[in-house]
């Protein structure tokens, strides 16, 4: 018995109906029997995950308790635990150890978490379906032939497929809200600033957040009680005091002021899923709440400015892996035979070193990581810098203007999580734009820096649930739970 | 705004990237799409607008500047593609 819920587990491990090894035990069957179907963990950490346990037994035993022993945790590939492997799901790091915990994962381990192994993603992050995987596609375990979202799809599919209780996800653009909403899973992206980013494999910067996946908002809220806070080791870390989440949960929603953005519920939104949203907000509202509309009149400029800013960020960022101290180097023979044989030719002649840095960055990176790094370079380059760049910035600004109007109007804003249902694989990587598109509901949250809860809600034709997304004000992180608390338990 | 296939080849050097014909010509049409449709930012008025530079408005966060050791030199070398025990080796580049 694994218990979905970690509350559950939690329970059951005071009574003394289980123990932590026997929830670890529990999970690595559920992972040995079903991983090669879904391709979600890409390393599993058997014996460090089962003598943790039993660590935690015993020190239980002795009356030594912590707040999270029991709780399973997969962890995405792009966060740092030490000697473990962190490969980005890239050929880049494939191999590459951790020298250090991330915050996050020193924090959850002494807190008694165990970690059972590391999720597939899409590479370096970067993607909306986890087909850019280097080692392949997750597949989502509520039909195989259909993607699980992305980037985080391997820690969303992980908890939806009851190999964990929870898992740790990166979001930069929708990547935990995205393929929570697609795999039928609570996710969050808690405010810019909320939860440590020190070990997490750096993709854009001003936008990068990590957070939770669970089944249900109370482990969500609290894995929240953990993970945020203010951390030396990340300067833009805010210095906000965290709240007791689970303490908000169950609370009346009399009087609260719900906005519908009208922007996020226009053309391109499945008939479906507007159906699914307006049947919550209807008992939303008979439970006292007070549904407004509003309009974010910039919302539609979210994309462009989202792809210019953080392909920008990506471009620099990743420069660092140039074959040199870590990562893929390429082979140094080859370089040596193709510059004598271009010096054949008559060619000018290029340093081994530099060839070593353009091979070695060639051959690491696929394809969608390289699409960006060109058109962040691009928007960086001499003579476009003020028209993309720094003209997006302007627009971020408007962009978080329109989050400062609505917040005055109401205290949490209901959307879609995505366009459309879960797509089948396949089905969208010939057109990068298209696939970015899927997006266009997350991205205006990490443009603004205000957190994201996306829940899932009543059934879709298609099979799949419906991603209901709550954006609450900068650190309200409280208000998103216990809304998307009382929303899974109206729907 | 169409990008050509010399802006792709002096973009991808300045990345230190390499591509072969068919993903050049491949790269610069999907960048002109991109970039076609990141254009409409250039609608937008915004005349008086400050450019972000923290979501959050924090401003210098500032601490003691003290050397804490965190990793050490042999921990630093560890994934290294090619080391001898004091550095990183790289191939000679001055003959």
């Amino acid at each position: 018995m694994t218990y979905s819920t970690f509350a559950d587990a939690r329970r059951a491990l005071d009574a003394d109906e289980t123990s932590c090894e026997a929830l670890v035990s529990s999970f690595l069957e559920t992972i040995d029997a079903d991983n090669d179907r879904y391709n979600i963990f890409l390393q599993v950490d058997r014996e460090g995950a089962l003598n943790h346990a039993r660590y935690l037994d015993s020190q239980r035993k002795r009356g030594h308790d912590r707040p999270l022993a029991g709780l399973v945790l997969g962890v995405k590939d792009v966060i740092c635990i030490k000697d473990r492997e962190v490969s980005c799901a890239s050929r880049m790091l494939h191999g590459f150890e951790s020298l250090y915990d991330a915050t996050v994962i020193a924090k959850l381990r002494d807190a008694g978490a165990i970690f059972i192994g590391k999720t597939n993603c899409d590479e370096f992050a970067m993607g909306s379906s986890n087909e850019n995987s280097y080692f392949g596609a997750v597949r989502n375990p509520l039909n195989p032939d259909y993607v699980p979202g992305g980037s985080s799809g391997g820690s969303a599919a992980a908890v939806a497929a009851g190999m964990c209780h929870a898992a740790l996800g990166s979001d930069t653009g929708g990547s935990i809200r995205q393929p929570a909403a697609f795999c039928g899973v609570v996710g969050l992206k808690p405010t810019y600033g909320r939860v440590s980013r020190y070990g997490l494999v750096a993709y854009a910067s001003s936008f990068d957040c990590i957070g939770p996946f669970a089944h249900s908002v109370e482990d969500v809220a609290w894995l929240m009680e953990v993970l945020a806070g203010q951390d030396p080791a990340d300067a833009t870390s805010a210095p906000v005091p965290v709240p007791a989440y689970r303490e908000v949960l169950g609370g009346s929603l009399h009087g609260l002021r719900i906005g519908l953005p009208r922007e996020y519920f226009g053309e391109g939104l499945d008939a479906d899923i507007r159906r699914v949203l307006e049947e919550v907000v209807g008992k939303l509202e008979a439970q006292g709440a007070e549904i407004k509309e509003l309009s974010m009149p910039h919302t539609d400029y979210g994309i462009a400015t989202y792809y210019v800013l953080t392909t920008a960020e990506a471009s620099s960022n990743l420069s660092r892996y140039d074959g040199v101290r870590y990562g893929y180097r390429a082979d140094l023979d080859e370089i040596r035979a193709a510059l004598a044989e271009a010096r054949t030719r008559g060619e000018a002649e290029q340093s081994v070193l530099r060839e070593l840095y353009v091979e070695s960055r060639t051959d690491g990176f696929g394809e969608e990581v390289k699409r960006r790094i060109m058109l962040g370079t691009y928007v960086l380059s001499s003579g476009y810098y003020e028209a993309y760049y720094a003209k997006a910035q302007r627009v971020r600004t408007l962009i978080r203007s329109d989050f400062d109007r609505a917040f005055e109007e109401v205290d949490v804003l209901l959307t879609p999580a995505t366009p459309t249902p879960p797509f089948p694989l396949g089905s969208k990587t010939d057109n990068p734009l298209e696939m970015y598109l899927s997006d266009i509901y997350t991205v205006t949250a990490n443009l603004a820096g205000v957190p994201g809860l996306v829940v899932p809600v009543g059934e879709h034709p298609s099979g799949f649930p419906v991603g209901l997304q709550l954006l609450g004000r900068h650190f309200d992180e409280a208000l998103l739970l216990q809304v998307g608390d009382a929303v899974m338990k109206l729907s | 705004m169409a990008v050509s296939i010399e802006d792709v080849r002096y973009i991808a050097a300045l990345a230190r990237l390499r591509f072969t014909e068919a993903e050049e010509q491949r790269l610069a049409e999907q960048m002109s799409t991109m970039l076609e449709y990141v254009g409409q930012l250039q609608t937008l008025d915004t005349t008086g607008v400050p450019p972000m530079s923290h979501v959050l408005d924090l401003v210098n966060v500032m601490r003691e500047d003290v050397v804490q050791t965190r990793i050490s030199r042999e921990e630093a070398l560890r994934n290294a593609p090619d080391a001898d025990e004091a550095y990183f080796r790289v191939p000679r580049v001055i003959e």
